[in-house]
């Protein structure tokens, strides 16, 4: 009996060769399951993810070479010329951009995820697909549409002129204007989702209650509905203002290929001017940016911790 | 420990618990456990949620590991193999049927795993759902199945590997009321059926009190006691034990000589053999509490509620901060307000020391 | 009831904000003029022009090749890390790790990406493209599978493994047939992203064998064609198809369970 307690205890294995001990065979056993199942993707993660970035940043303190890659001499000249007018102009250009896109996203795509949630069930489906199918199509060909409607000879144009409204076709292409039109034309359906499944799954009791204790619709939405739905909001936010901040294709596009966004600078740093050093730096600088706003998101979540969830 | 009356079985140990106790960070799971469980009968573990009861099961079916102590099976160590090489099988209390086999490929998946011949496998399927009754669903799927059918091939799927221990998890807890008392009797026949030992944890003292041939009640991860069920009914051991099953009007004070001396309230009869002064707690059920004029102690009635086959009286008594309950049968003679006596034999009332 | 109508001022300016551009290109792309901008009657020609351009072709043939590489190592490697993130770890650090791919911009990931193929000097080419895809690919097949995790019943591999199942035998029988709708699902979502994918692709594919998405990048950039409008066309309506079929499926699937 005393010899099958101690093969039991944890602690009376009497060396590397007791195997027999169940507590340790299971140790190792889970430890083998472990790393076969995290070991590929995360060994693929830090191969292709880690290394890659860690270069990437590392680079912001090197030389540019002359053609192209680094040299390894330290400086801290990347670090100056991004408070560079020049630069530093167009990087608050673009958190403005992005910031305007959001803004619109969310005005416009708060009372649609709200009206979608109060559809019957069978529109909803429907509703839903509706703004997520646009977005299952080539996103090039999407921006590229709005060349074909906003360009001087094109259908908005034709439009104006034809109802009169105008005499000449308006310069509409290829201003800010524009450039956030095709943001928010691209990732306005990321701000309708997360927002639709923040508002359908507030318990409608909370909103009767809330008319029950007397308070109007426009109360009930100020103090219910809207705090309930920050969650939502919040997600919404995120996933708008982050593709807009590092986009470089939209203001191409659409804003008539002059660096108008960081985005293109980055994308010119590497693949025209060859500074790759100075385009980690502001890519860095870009990732910094969104650093801060994970941790407001984080902050304001926490603010906005209750859920009221619709109960099984 | 109390002496027990014998097992219908028989008593051949076969599964031994020495000692075993683990703990989850600062939580007390199981301390100190020693359980002898007999070849054959029909067991239960029984105690409130977080009594450690859930830990000892799934230590037996190889899910937990403890920190020290041992589990024999058959006198042989069970903790050295794992969950999957041991001759114990369990009814979740979810039943985790997996949803995607039919009720057939669930009871065949462990008679598969074992490699048995194919005509094997289905014989002894086909077998096993003839006995819980399921022979026309064996094509369907679990979520096309009620509650009760899903728990008849939980359990089918459990026995058809003829395993020495069956542990059973809350069995009856997801059964409407109805279903529960067939599942109940269903249960009992089963297992004299296949004679396999059974093994069920409950918080539910009424399941256990009628499925189980022994109880035993944990509280905090000690057992309080192991014992048949009326043993447990009418001699608890212990405070907990007194409290926990059934319903019981406890008194405290020292032990006398013939009962319980409480202050204020006098001495009160009981039969015991603790030694004078010893403190001590008295229990008696309500059902052995007498009704009348006079008594040992005198109180108002307080409420009275009807249950339809037997009424419960409660009468406060001064000085006692609880009242004392008095279960009579049919329809009750007193009213709230009257003044009543009350009186019990001593061989009624049982004396545990604190 | 009392039917707000104010709120569905916006609800309907969503929708045509969204589908006016889609309607437009559909339009224009069976123009019979040259102009990308006015109607000058009906015609397939831009659609003949499309299939005789063996670029368009190459590329989709690239995107093809790329998208399924992708998605098969994606999808392994994101289940594998799933389930390996649900059961065998409780590490907080390792799941916004998994998750970092997914939320890092595209061009951040493209550039580190290029500037890690140049350091190793390695040949730019379709694998690269794959290899780059992968690690996006795999943080949102893991994203999808761990909720389809968190939603299962562990009580069913314990199950299994009580029946006599040896850990690989509960694996492969239990755990994955109960995974397989989010792996399905992840699965998708990996393809659909890598054959839209542009920026990463832009960046570390090999000049001599763009991709789709790069091929449609160069012709909107240095000539406005109507042939754009035929491939947005055709894409839109094997995009519309494979959704709506999918929706269907999934219908059909859910009303035999």
């Amino acid at each position: 009996m005393t010899t099958e307690h101690d093969i039991a205890r944890p602690g009376a294995a009497t060396g590397p060769l007791s195997g027999r001990s169940p507590r340790r065979a299971r140790v190792l056993g889970r430890a083998a399951a472990r790393l076969a199942f995290l070991g590929p993707g995360v060994g693929y993660l830090i191969v292709l993810l880690i290394v890659p970035l860690a270069l990437l940043l590392s680079y912001t303190i090197f030389r540019r070479g002359r053609f192209g890659g680094v040299v390894y001499e330290t400086t801290g000249e990347n670090f100056s010329r991004l408070v560079d007018p020049l630069y530093l102009d167009v990087f608050l250009g673009s958190i403005q951009t992005a910031a305007i896109t959001t803004l619109a996203a969310l005005l416009l795509g708060y009372p649609t995820a709200y009206a979608i949630a109060r559809l019957p069930r069978r529109w909803k489906t429907i509703a839903l697909v509706a703004v997520v199918l646009p977005f299952w199509t080539n996103f090039l060909i999407r921006v590229y549409a709005w060349v074909i409607l906003l360009s001087g000879p094109g259908l908005v144009n034709e439009a104006l002129t034809g109802i009169g409204l105008i005499d000449e076709p308006l310069e509409l292409l290829y201003n800010q204007g524009t450039i956030v039109t095709g943001l928010l034309y691209s990732y306005l359906p990321l701000m309708v989702l997360p927002l639709y499944a923040a508002i359908e799954r507030l318990d409608p009791q909370l909103r009767e209650a809330s008319a029950n204790l007397g308070a109007r619709p426009a109360r009930t939405f100020w103090s219910v509905t809207l705090p309930l739905s920050m969650p939502g909001v919040l997600t919404g936010c995120m996933f708008v203002f982050v593709p807009c901040l590092g986009n470089f294709v939209i203001p191409e596009i659409l804003g008539g290929g002059r660096s108008i966004m960081v985005g293109n600078l980055i994308r010119d740093q590497f693949l025209k001017a060859r500074d790759w050093p100075f385009g980690a730096t502001l890519a860095l600088a870009v990732i910094a940016a969104l650093v801060v706003l994970l941790f407001l998101q984080a902050w304001a979540s926490r603010v906005y911790g209750g859920t009221g969830e619709r109960r099984a | 420990m109390t002496a027990v009356p014998e097992a219908p079985a028989a008593t051949q140990t076969l599964v031994g618990i020495q000692g075993v106790s683990r703990r989850f960070g600062d939580v007390t799971a199981l301390d100190d456990v020693t359980l002898d469980i007999r070849q054959g009968e029909f067991f239960a573990l029984l105690g409130p949620s977080g009594c450690g009861k859930t830990t000892l099961l799934r230590i037996l079916a190889g899910f937990e590991t403890p920190d020290s102590g041992t589990v024999t099976l058959d006198g042989a160590d069970l903790l050295a193999r794992p969950a999957h090489r041991r001759p114990v099988n369990l009814m979740f209390q979810s039943y985790a049927l997996f949803p995607h086999m039919t009720v057939a490929r669930n009871v065949a998946y462990g008679l598969e795993r074992e490699g048995l011949p194919r005509a094997e496998v289905r014989s002894r399927v086909a077998e096993v759902l003839g006995t819980v009754g399921l022979t026309t669903q064996a094509g369907r799927r679990p979520d096309q199945l009620s509650g009760g059918q899903r728990q008849r091939v939980a359990l089918a799927r459990a026995i058809v590997k003829r395993p020495r221990l069956l542990l059973l998890d809350e069995p009856l807890s997801a059964l409407d009321k109805k279903v529960r008392a067939e599942m109940q009797l269903e249960l009992k026949r089963l297992q004299h059926e296949v004679g396999i030992t059974f093994v069920v944890v409950t918080h539910d003292q009424e399941e256990a009190m009628s499925l189980a041939d022994r109880i035993a009640v944990l509280d905090s991860g000690r057992v309080q006691q192991v014992d048949a069920p009326v043993r447990l009914y009418e001699r608890p051991s212990t405070p907990f034990v007194a409290g926990f099953i059934g319903a019981n009007n406890l008194f405290e004070g020292t032990a006398a000589g013939g009962g319980l001396s409480v202050p204020g309230l006098g001495t009160l009869p009981a039969a015991g053999g603790l030694a004078a002064g010893t403190p001590a707690l008295l229990g008696v059920r309500p059902e052995s509490v007498r009704l009348g004029d006079t008594g040992d102690l005198r109180g108002v009635v307080a409420d009275v509620s009807f249950y339809g086959g037997l009424s419960h009286i409660a009468v406060r008594v001064a000085g006692h901060d609880r009242p004392v309950l008095v279960a009579e049968q049919g329809p009750s003679r007193v009213h709230a307000g009257a003044r009543v006596g009350l009186g019990w034999s001593a061989a009624d009332a049982v004396l545990i020391a604190r | 009831m009392r039917r707000p109508g104010l709120l569905y001022v916006p609800f309907w300016a969503t929708y045509v904000f969204l589908y006016t551009p889609i309607v437009v290109l559909v339009v224009m792309s069976f123009n019979a003029g040259d102009s990308p901008y006015t109607f000058e009657g009906a015609s397939l020609k831009w659609y003949g022009e499309l299939a005789g351009d063996a670029t368009v072709r190459q590329g989709l043939v690239n995107t093809l090749i790329v998208a399924a590489g992708s998605t098969v190592l994606s999808t392994v490697l994101g289940t594998l890390l799933a389930v390996g993130m649900a059961r065998y770890s409780r590490s907080r650090l390792l799941d916004a790790f998994g998750l970092l791919p997914a939320v890092l911009p595209d061009l951040v990931l493209a550039i580190a990406l290029l500037v890690f193929y140049a350091a190793v000097q390695m040949t730019l080419g379709l694998h690269s493209v794959i290899m780059a895809h992968v690690v996006f690919g795999m943080a949102f097949v893991a994203a999808v599978v761990r909720t389809r995790l968190s939603h299962a019943d562990t009580s069913l591999e314990e199950a299994s493994r009580d029946l006599g199942a040896t850990p690989l035998a509960t694996f492969t029988r239990i755990t994955l047939p109960t995974l397989a709708p989010g792996i399905v699902a992840g699965a998708l979502l990996a393809f659909t992203l890598s054959i839209d994918e542009f920026v990463i692709a832009f960046f570390t594919a090999a000049p001599t064998e763009p991709t789709l998405p790069i091929v449609i990048y160069s012709m909107v950039r240095f000539g406005v064609t109507p042939e754009i409008n035929a491939l947005a066309t055709i894409l839109l309506a094997v995009s519309f198809t494979v959704v709506i079929v999918a929706q269907r499926m999934t219908r059909l699937t859910e009303s035999f369970r």
